[in-house]
């Protein structure tokens, strides 16, 4: 444990939690311009939460402790993984635990915590949702894991610090076509496990078409403050490891107060600038019926097998 | 003597005189008496392992004890390791059929039974000659096909569920007594000593004809596929802590056999051998989760479990082959070591998932998901046990199945560069198995656990649950401790796991390095702290709570009404069930599983327009088991038929085909000789 990643390890989760709410709120500022509305502002999503951290907590009736623990399993998971995972700092806080494998299964507690949620309130609505987000979990995960496969083949380790320092010292690899097949399949999954367009409409209040909305239905107050702080987090975590597994640089090496400003700097732009582009996309992309995202994932499981393939024979 | 031979001695006294005092004692303490002396047999074994493992084996011949053949026996390493998991399951399902056993399960047979049964399985690992490994694997077969037969008085699906797993076993049997046969045919004795000299100069063809029928053998106790017909059919139908020794420790030995012959007797072997059993290992781990995605019966969904950990198991075995045909002994090792630390977590979770799977039957008499719900105020232990177990089976951490599967899935990934084309392609696509494997693992827990635990009661038996007794419940807290320190402390383990692995696959140091609370991975980069990870989790957890106490308002909580569209309250025929959990993941895999439905829609007698009735069935069939195994069915009871019209009840006719036999054997022999 480096004095390095003690700072990341500080500074990371508290940029996460400050700087999320404001990604979302860009993105729909994005969106809102390009489809020639004014928009709420960048601001909105967090005036939102002051809202409702300040509202009433609401226990449904014939819920039990498993719906109450859900937000907070799913905030403390993303927090983790914020901390380990080298968004702004090279080193980890926390090395034996920043493993991508370990990230990966992290972020899956976190949806499952939400899915036992939806299924406790025994409504209809949190079974549909809790059904459909674990039908995708299970399709997303060959993906994910093949494409970290494809990605730690060249350095030899799953560790994400061992992988993003490899990239630093060999810039050349980025435009291999492992990396780059990985990278389109990262891409799929992300949009999948966040619940984006054309996967799940985070702006749909529809029954017939909600994913992660109807497990979060029965959320109310300082509850449903912590479920959507935690899917902008998850957003923005998601954001930052595509970001940083590709495009590494400005990342701090050194602990000085300006390498590691510049580390927030540097991942702050990356991940705006990603999250404006996903945005951007959404707005020329209608909602893929959920039996026709199977394809989808396979498509980029394809991609990513084509991406290991790749690694063995052209290397 | 030492304490390794002093363990097995007290089990293998300990195991008869427990069955001895269930013939003699009475009814009402039958069930203690014999619990307690099978939970002290398993504790025997479990210690006479442990000392194997650190070190303490040794060997005996009794010559006298088996006519023709002799009894030989040894406890080395890798026996130790399943001696130890025997053992530990046999502790918590002793204790756990105290109580269970008062269900009307404490008649002399099946409590006699129970306790030889346990002594049996710890007894196959330290076979020394292939006598003594047949008698005791078939002694093992018998026992448990007595013991799952127990209730068939209550329920008929026992009967055809004991004939399946009788007829499989019995083939299975077959299988390696004709591969063990072969083997000892070309050596001096029948002892594993003599074999193991043996298979250094076989002819060519015999090594490999021996491990393949072996593997048919040993495959079938594992329930691999297409050999997992009896599986899901007999551990459901068996009482429950009898699905707990069956479910994880009876199907280990399976493991166990393709090991000791693949490894130690036939010294390894082409690299054929070893990708044909990873090629099983990841289609059973990939068609038993999705079998156990689809399946609404909880012990039918755990056994179908126990195909896919199996099938995980033996991906582990078959890389570890791959590697040491290749000659990267250290990746062998950690493959086989990730392999046999599976067998362990596995042997926790599931032991822990079936017995409260049986507490559920027991409070409620129902195994159907559709039917249960709610449980979660009314059986708060089980629930809770249970929710422990399915957060280990789905691999999430910090579960226990999560650390093997991660040195599994580091062994594959480390192998990629190690040789060859071959390799190059089943290591991605293992990875790939290995991965939808995991979520559907999630998917299917998050099923079994939300349906059957959360939500409301379902039926009426659901809604007047009750906890189980004490004893129960200590076992299934006994397995439970076990699951939670293997999922916090693999470092405990994996040390002694490590050179078990290394020196079954002749590596010369341990793959794994234990740093305090770190497991690192010897020779390539990896390291992984469940503990580290656990606290991080709950520092995470606190903090939140914490920071939620200052910015949240402070205002109490408030109970509210179920957002019901305004109709009215909600009732349980409006929740989610398991099927309709699985209908999606179904669709999704519909060219795989080929589901049945049929719709029967009556109509009123006054207009074909109104509809009265509409009747809804699905089902989901095993396809291999139809595919495969229906055509072999048929043919035998066509050679049935053709069999009976020869025998029509007349004697002249049967002294006949006697008469005419002896004369045609005659012949051939003036012609031949």
């Amino acid at each position: 444990m480096s004095a390095l990643g003690i700072v990341g390890g500080v500074v990371q989760p508290l940029l996460v939690i400050a700087g999320s709410p404001v990604l979302v709120g860009v993105m729909r500022q994005v969106r809102a311009r390009l489809e020639g509305r004014a928009g709420a502002g960048i601001g909105q999503p967090w005036r939102d939460l002051r809202k409702l951290f300040g509202k009433e907590p609401i226990t449904p009736r014939g819920t039990s402790e498993v719906f109450r623990f859900a937000p907070l399993v799913l905030v403390a998971t993303t927090v983790v993984v914020a901390v380990v995972v080298p968004f702004v700092t090279v080193d980890s806080a926390l090395d034996p635990v920043a493993d991508l494998f370990v990230v990966v299964a992290l972020l899956a507690l976190g949806t499952v915590a939400l899915a036992l949620a939806g299924l406790d309130t025994g409504t209809a609505f949190g079974g549909m949702g809790a059904s459909r987000e674990m039908t995708i979990i299970a399709l997303v995960e060959p993906t994910l894991l093949v494409a970290i496969f494809a990605l730690s083949v060249r350095v030899g380790s799953t560790n994400l610090a061992a992988i993003i320092a490899s990239t630093l010292d060999d810039p050349s690899r980025v435009i291999s076509p492992v990396s780059l097949l990985a990278a389109v399949a990262l891409v799929v999954v992300i949009v999948a496990e966040t619940g984006r367009l054309p996967v799940d409409n985070p702006s749909t209040h529809l029954e017939l078409t909600m994913v992660h909305e109807a497990m979060v239905l029965e959320y109310a107050g300082p509850d449903l403050a912590l479920v959507e702080l935690a899917s902008a987090m998850r957003l923005t975590v998601f954001l930052g490891l595509l970001a940083n597994l590709f495009l590494p640089w400005g990342i701090a090496t050194s602990a000085s107060p300006l390498a590691v400003l510049g580390g927030v700097a540097a991942v702050a732009v990356k991940v705006t600038v990603l999250g404006a582009a996903l945005a951007v996309g959404e707005v020329f992309l209608a909602k893929l019926r959920l039996f026709r995202v199977p394809e989808l994932l396979a498509g980029s499981f394809l991609l990513a097998l084509l991406a290991v393939a790749a690694s063995f024979f052209l290397a | 003597m030492n304490l390794a031979q002093l363990g097995l001695g007290v089990a293998v006294a300990v195991g008869p005189l427990s069955a001895i005092a269930a013939i003699l004692v009475p009814q009402r303490i039958r069930a203690t008496a014999v619990g307690a002396g099978t939970a002290a047999c398993g504790a025997a074994g479990a210690v006479s392992g442990i000392c194997a493992v650190s070190g303490q084996t040794f060997s005996l011949a009794l010559p006298a004890l088996l006519p023709l053949s002799g009894v030989m026996v040894t406890v080395d390493t890798l026996s130790g390791v399943f001696l130890v998991v025997t053992g530990g399951v046999a502790v918590a399902a002793g204790i756990y059929g105290i109580g269970y056993a008062r269900h009307g399960l404490d008649g002399r047979l099946v409590q006699a039974v129970f306790p030889l049964f346990v002594v049996a399985m710890l007894l196959v690992p330290v076979a020394a000659s292939v006598g003594t490994f047949l008698v005791c694997w078939e002694l093992m077969a018998l026992f448990s096909l007595l013991l799952v037969l127990a209730e068939h008085q209550r329920r008929p699906e026992v009967a055809v569920a004991g004939r399946w797993y009788a007829v499989m076993t019995h083939l299975g049997l077959v299988a390696i007594l004709i591969g063990l046969v072969v083997l000892a045919g070309n050596a001096t004795g029948d002892s594993f000593a003599a074999l193991r000299e043996a298979a250094r100069h076989l002819p060519p063809g015999v090594a490999d004809v021996v491990f393949v029928v072996t593997l048919v053998g040993f495959g079938s106790k594992a329930g691999i596929v297409p050999l997992h017909a009896w599986l899901p059919r007999a551990h459901p139908e068996a009482p429950s802590h009898v699905s707990v020794l069956m479910s994880a420790a009876m199907v280990n030995l399976g493991v166990y056999g393709i090991v000791r012959v693949g490894f130690d007797l036939l010294g390894g072997g082409p690299r054929w051998w070893w990708l044909l059993v990873l090629v099983l290992g990841a289609a059973s781990a990939v068609y038993g989760i999705l079998q156990a995605a689809m399946s609404a019966d909880l012990k039918r969904l755990l056994g179908y479990s126990t195909t896919e950990n199996m099938g995980l198991v033996l991906v582990g075995v078959g890389a570890a082959g791959m590697f040491a045909s290749a000659g990267n002994t250290v990746l062998a090792g950690l493959a086989l070591a990730a392999a046999l630390l599976h067998v362990i977590n596995h042997a926790a979770f599931k032991t822990l998932l079936f017995l409260a799977a049986g507490s559920v039957l027991h409070a409620t008499g129902s195994r159907d998901l559709d039917a249960l719900g709610g449980l979660r105020t009314r059986m708060p232990a089980t629930t809770a046990a249970f929710g422990l177990g399915a957060l280990a089976a789905s691999a999430l951490p910090p579960g226990t199945a999560f650390v093997s599967e991660w040195l599994l899935l580091q062994a594959l990934i480390h192998g990629l560069p190690a040789s060859g084309v071959t390799t190059a392609i089943a290591m991605p696509v293992a990875v790939a198995a290995v991965a939808l494997t995991a979520g559907l693992a999630v998917a299917t827990f998050v099923k079994a656990f939300g349906v059957g635990f959360l939500a409301r009661p379902r039926s009426a038996a659901a809604e007047k649950a009750s906890e189980s007794p004490v004893s129960m419940l200590v076992g299934m807290g006994l397995a439970g401790v076990g699951a939670v320190v293997l999922a916090l402390a693999p470092t405990l383990v994996l040390p002694a796991l490590g050179s078990v692995a290394a020196r079954t696959v002749g590596s010369a140091d341990s793959p794994t390095v234990v740093d305090g609370v770190t497991v690192r991975l010897a020779e390539v980069a990896g390291s992984l702290s469940p503990l580290m990870l656990a606290v991080a989790l709950v520092a995470a957890i606190m903090l939140t709570v914490g920071v939620l106490r200052v910015v949240a308002t402070r205002r109490a909580r408030r109970a509210a009404r179920l957002w019901d569209c305004g109709a009215g309250p909600l009732s349980a025929r409006m929740e989610y069930t398991a099927t309709s959990f699985a209908e999606p993941l179904q669709r999704v895999f519909d060219n795989v599983l080929q589901p049945e439905t049929d719709v029967d829609v009556t109509h009123t007698r006054e207009s074909s327009y109104l509809v009265e009735a509409v009747a809804y069935r699905r089902r989901v069939p095993d396809r291999i088991e139809r595919r495969l195994y229906q055509p072999v069915l048929k043919l035998v009871s066509a050679w049935g038929r053709v069999g009976r019209r020869l025998a029509t009840g007349s004697v002249h006719r049967y002294l006949g085909y006697g008469f005419y036999a002896v004369i045609a054997v005659l012949l051939v022999l003036a012609v031949t000789r």
